[in-house]
């Protein structure tokens, strides 16, 4: 195959597209955010259907609208939400692996079901690494391509498909659930011990509505304001993906993909990673909930997910 | 000393907390912790974040148990302090004080009621330690700090401060590495690169580090 061909052309990108992967990690002791896909569960499934490695490079889609052509032959697959996706004119499944000729058209409709779709190229979409991963951090202005969103007319080529075959279909339980109404499940801590016993009542028996506001970097909530002890802030601590902090305003913030490594807010508990997926996809308006459990149980969930995963795709399923 | 506290960050991370104040032994824990993990990373660990007070530790649980790592971390904890450790290296950062590279100087200087090369010769006096590097890639909180100079933060942020503008809020300096918004009180500009993506290594600071800083003219910095 010839390495400058290009395999797809970005005919309408939406709102925002960008390129991702599993994150930039072995920089964050730099200050240097992970960036990387929003929805890792629908990301990395995607990247696995089409026969790639879990890790690597796909295309980011946001609220849909979205419009390529492909200017070669290509496997490719879109995971994500309940959405309306077209092969030329034809609706096509997602969470399934089709096959792509030169001058196909894919388009993606407006499905409000959820916010991030994951378009997986056997081959990975093949930019520049920046630091380790092709993730691009819009913010710094870097990684993915030229640091940027995709506009019309971008053309992207794909790196040589590995040669595993594709899955043309997985397990329906493989799927996340993305429920409009999500209660995410979250372990305490790191600093909820700053977060009055009447705060923590209130985190955890309402409800709080997603905000317009929320992006890449967060997940801002409205609801009952949480009531701190003797206020919000703390000596600079690092973030995780999913911990929740609680500024002044009492109205907590799930940090996600592009989040600051450090922040000085007390964060009251931290999503376990087998519902980021869902705090990825909660649309503006979506009313939230919050339940404890503890470390062990949602390790042990972690380990339920990704049994049926590795058995269906074998090793090499995790990085 | 205290055995830091262990604390859970979700699932796949963990938080050594060693205090919750900016204090250059805590924060000199952290660090010896930071590199001794760095130097023997255990199988499954993805990732490390050293802080003033605290180091967070990102792993994979399906890889590695919080309780080996938790043990782990508390045998690397009680090893004598080598000398390797602690080794951060000295770098000298020129500065172009004040004009239209630092536009709080005066206004610093009238808070202490200093003159502005009062304020010149304590910031390039001092040794400054590199706490930890966070809020954009390579933005180094430094500690060290001459009391005579800690002053809080603008009420209001500005929207664009320039890459390599040097700061003060409270009683940290630091230098922006990028153009970003930002709350700290301007003093000066440095012509180095502190976040270059052309290097091989983009960052110009770690953890660690020591840091002087040494005035030039506007002339020298155009020259640079």
């Amino acid at each position: 195959m010839n390495k400058n061909l290009k395999t797809i052309k970005i005919l309408n990108p939406g709102p925002l597209t960008t390129i991702q992967d599993r994150g930039r990690y072995g920089f964050q002791d730099r200050g240097v955010p992970v960036s990387g896909a929003m929805d890792q569960g629908a990301y990395r499934l995607g990247n696995l259907m089409v026969g790639n490695k879990s890790d690597e490079a796909a295309l980011e889609i946001t609220l849909g609208g979205f419009k390529a052509e492909f200017l070669t032959d290509a496997f490719f697959c879109v995971s994500g939400p309940e959405q309306e996706v077209r092969l030329n004119n034809h609706v096509i499944l997602t969470w399934t692996v089709h096959h792509a000729v030169s001058g196909d058209v894919l388009s993606l409709g407006y499905g409000r079901k959820g916010v991030r779709w994951y378009l997986a190229l056997a081959g990975g979409v093949e930019v520049p690494m920046i630091m380790g991963s092709r993730s691009t951090y819009l913010r710094g202005g870097f990684g993915g391509l030229e640091g940027r969103l995709l506009r019309k007319g971008d053309e992207l080529a794909v790196g040589r498909p590995n040669g595993a075959r594709p899955s043309s279909s997985i397990p329906k339980e493989l799927i996340p659930d993305y429920s409009p109404e999500p209660i995410l499940r979250v372990v305490l801590g790191p600093q909820d011990e700053a977060i009055s016993e009447e705060g923590l009542d209130t985190f955890f028996n309402s409800a709080y509505t997603v905000t317009q506001r929320s992006d890449r970097m967060g997940c801002l909530l409205e609801g009952q304001p949480i009531q701190h002890k003797k206020g919000p802030d703390i000596i600079s601590d690092a973030t995780a993906f999913g911990s929740i902090q609680v500024p002044g305003s009492g109205q907590p913030i799930i940090l996600m993909a592009d989040r600051q490594t450090v922040g000085g807010y007390v964060k009251i508990a931290t999503v376990i990673s087998v519902d980021l997926p869902l705090a990825a996809q909660a649309l503006p308006g979506y009313r939230i909930r919050f339940k404890e459990i503890g470390l062990q149980e949602a390790q042990d969930l972690l380990g339920e997910r990704e049994k049926p995963i590795e058995e269906f795709f074998g090793i090499g399923g995790r990085v | 000393m205290d055995s830091p506290r262990i604390l859970p960050c979700g699932d796949s991370a963990l938080s050594v907390e060693f205090g919750k104040t900016i204090d250059p032994l805590i924060n000199q824990r952290v660090q010896i912790l930071y590199n001794r993990i760095k130097a023997d990373p255990p199988f499954g660990l993805i990732d490390l974040i050293p802080t003033y007070r605290s180091l967070l530790i990102q792993y994979d649980p399906l890889k590695l148990s919080f309780e080996t790592l938790k043990q782990r971390v508390f045998s690397f904890e009680g090893l004598p302090e080598g000398r390797a450790d602690v080794g951060g290296r000295k770098m000298e950062i020129p500065v172009c004080y004040g004009k239209g590279f630092g536009p709080d100087l005066e206004e610093v200087a009238g808070f202490h009621e200093l003159t502005i090369d009062d304020v010149i010769s304590l910031h390039t006096a001092s040794t400054y330690q590199v706490y930890m590097i966070g809020f954009t890639p390579g933005f180094p909180y430094m500690g060290g700090l001459d009391e005579r100079l800690f002053t809080p933060r603008k009420t209001t942020p500005r929207e664009s401060v320039p890459a390599g503008t040097v700061g003060i809020a409270g009683q940290q300096t630091g230098i922006y590495p990028l153009e970003s918004p930002g709350g700290w009180q301007l003093i000066g500009r440095t012509p180095v690169r502190i976040f270059d993506l052309t290097k091989a290594d983009p960052f110009y600071l770690r953890p660690g580090d020591q840091v002087i800083f040494k005035a030039i003219s506007e002339q020298e910095f155009e020259d640079y």
